[in-house]
């Protein structure tokens, strides 16, 4: 499946049915739950202190619900009027606003204790007309300095998104630089296709003395919530109808082996024949 | 759904109007109000960061004189309730904002203001 950014824009890409789709799928609430958290994990906001963040692209706020659980007030802003008008449906707490990230926020500075966006950078990735105010280059500049300005001092941003090449990741972490941010890009699960995640850390003030936090390492932790009895089925259907399990070596599977083989160009794999596969009398 | 809160941190972010862009102007606004959940210490500590004759003006003109003109020096519990009930449950659901410098309108509808700008007006 080719990726949303490059099928269509934002506000018309989520229209109505695929804000609904979208938001209803529990995998996508999970993946978006699960991103929300971390977010706010690295967002390393002092406990106990009620704070008020900024949700960049807060969609059908399904990262907003989680704001609201923890206790924070929260803005949250988007281009696509359908996906907002799911969050006034689903009645999330913060404030919400119709607007276009690339074309740079109008907050007052140093109005938010932080800010987080779920998804949403990679959209700002693509030009859609052939002005000079919707190249990406310009449109994240717009958004990185305005962003740095809203933010108070010292403060963080965490970014989760998709990039397509390390080009990409380049673009937008020398574009944060220029705006005055410190930081650095957060790659959790590198090893994993499916787990990995790339977060955009970036602070505000703070001397520079501040370490970027470390990515989570190894296998995504195996999630009970979905999927869990998937492996046991699995190895039930691998057993035959009399319960044993069946002999995985037989003939079909030698003959597989053998034209893979022939496929990579290995020598002297041995003809078929209707010997192939068949065991040896027992001999004493 | 702009409450007061998010109100008092806007201004206008059109190309160019960077002075005398704040506060936005309420017009004709159809308000609601929703209890929220009272907490102090986001109240107080929001203090510091709030525009507070802007804020006195926007209330007044929504109707809501609760509010001293200056900013008092004792912050009491009264005082706070208040100040929380202006900022978090007084909800603008239509109307629209706009910018005293450059005139640009910010229509709100159905709760969401809509900020996007044209594209001769990007910064």
């Amino acid at each position: 499946m080719s990726r949303p950014e490059l099928v269509a824009p934002p506000e018309i890409y989520y229209g109505d049915i695929e804000a609904k789709k979208y938001t209803n799928n529990t995998r996508v609430q999970q993946i978006q739950a699960d991103m929300t958290y971390r977010a706010l994990e690295l967002l390393n906001l002092p406990p106990d202190d009620p704070a008020f963040l900024l949700d960049i692209g807060c969609g059908s706020g399904l990262s907003g619900e989680i704001l609201d659980q923890e206790g924070y007030t929260w803005v949250g802003c988007d281009i696509a009027p359908s996906m907002l008008e799911v969050a006034l449906e689903r009645e999330v707490e913060g404030d919400l606003f119709l607007q276009d990230i690339g074309q740079g926020f109008g907050f007052r500075p140093g109005s938010f204790d932080g800010a987080i966006s779920i998804s949403v950078l990679q959209w700002l990735l693509n030009a859609e007309t052939s002005h000079p105010t919707s190249s990406p280059p310009h449109r994240l500049n717009r958004f990185f300095t305005t962003l740095h300005s809203a933010l108070r001092n010292p403060s963080r941003a965490v970014l989760q998104f998709y990039p397509t090449s390390d080009d990409q990741i380049q673009l937008i972490t020398s574009t944060a630089q220029k705006a005055g941010f410190g930081g650095g890009v957060i790659v959790d699960y590198p090893n994993s296709k499916k787990a990995r995640k790339v977060f955009l850390c970036l602070f505000v003030g703070g001397g520079g003395a501040q370490q970027v936090p470390q990515g989570l390492e190894g296998d995504e932790v195996e999630d009970d919530s979905q999927a869990r009895f998937e492996k046991r089925r699995e190895k039930l259907k691998a057993r035959g109808k009399n319960g044993r399990r069946k002999n995985i070596k037989d003939k079909d599977w030698i003959l597989k082996k053998k034209e893979l083989y022939r496929q990579r160009g290995k020598e002297s794999v041995p003809r078929d024949s209707k010997y192939t596969g068949r065991k040896r009398k027992t001999v004493f | 759904m702009v409450r007061l809160i998010t109100h008092n941190l806007l201004a206008c972010h059109a190309k160019g109007c960077t002075s005398n862009n704040f506060p936005l102007k309420l017009q004709d606004v159809a308000i609601e109000v929703r209890e929220a959940e009272f907490n102090p210490d986001f109240v107080r500590g929001f203090l510091p960061r709030l525009e507070w004759k802007a804020l006195v003006q926007a209330a007044r003109e929504l109707g809501d004189t609760s509010l001293p003109e200056e900013m008092p020096e004792m912050v009491d519990d009264g005082f706070l309730k208040n100040l929380h009930h202006v900022l978090l449950e007084i909800h603008i659901d239509e109307g629209a904002m706009i910018c005293p410098n450059c005139g640009h309108t910010y229509p709100i509808s159905n709760g969401i203001p809509n900020m996007l700008l044209a594209e001769h007006e990007i910064g």
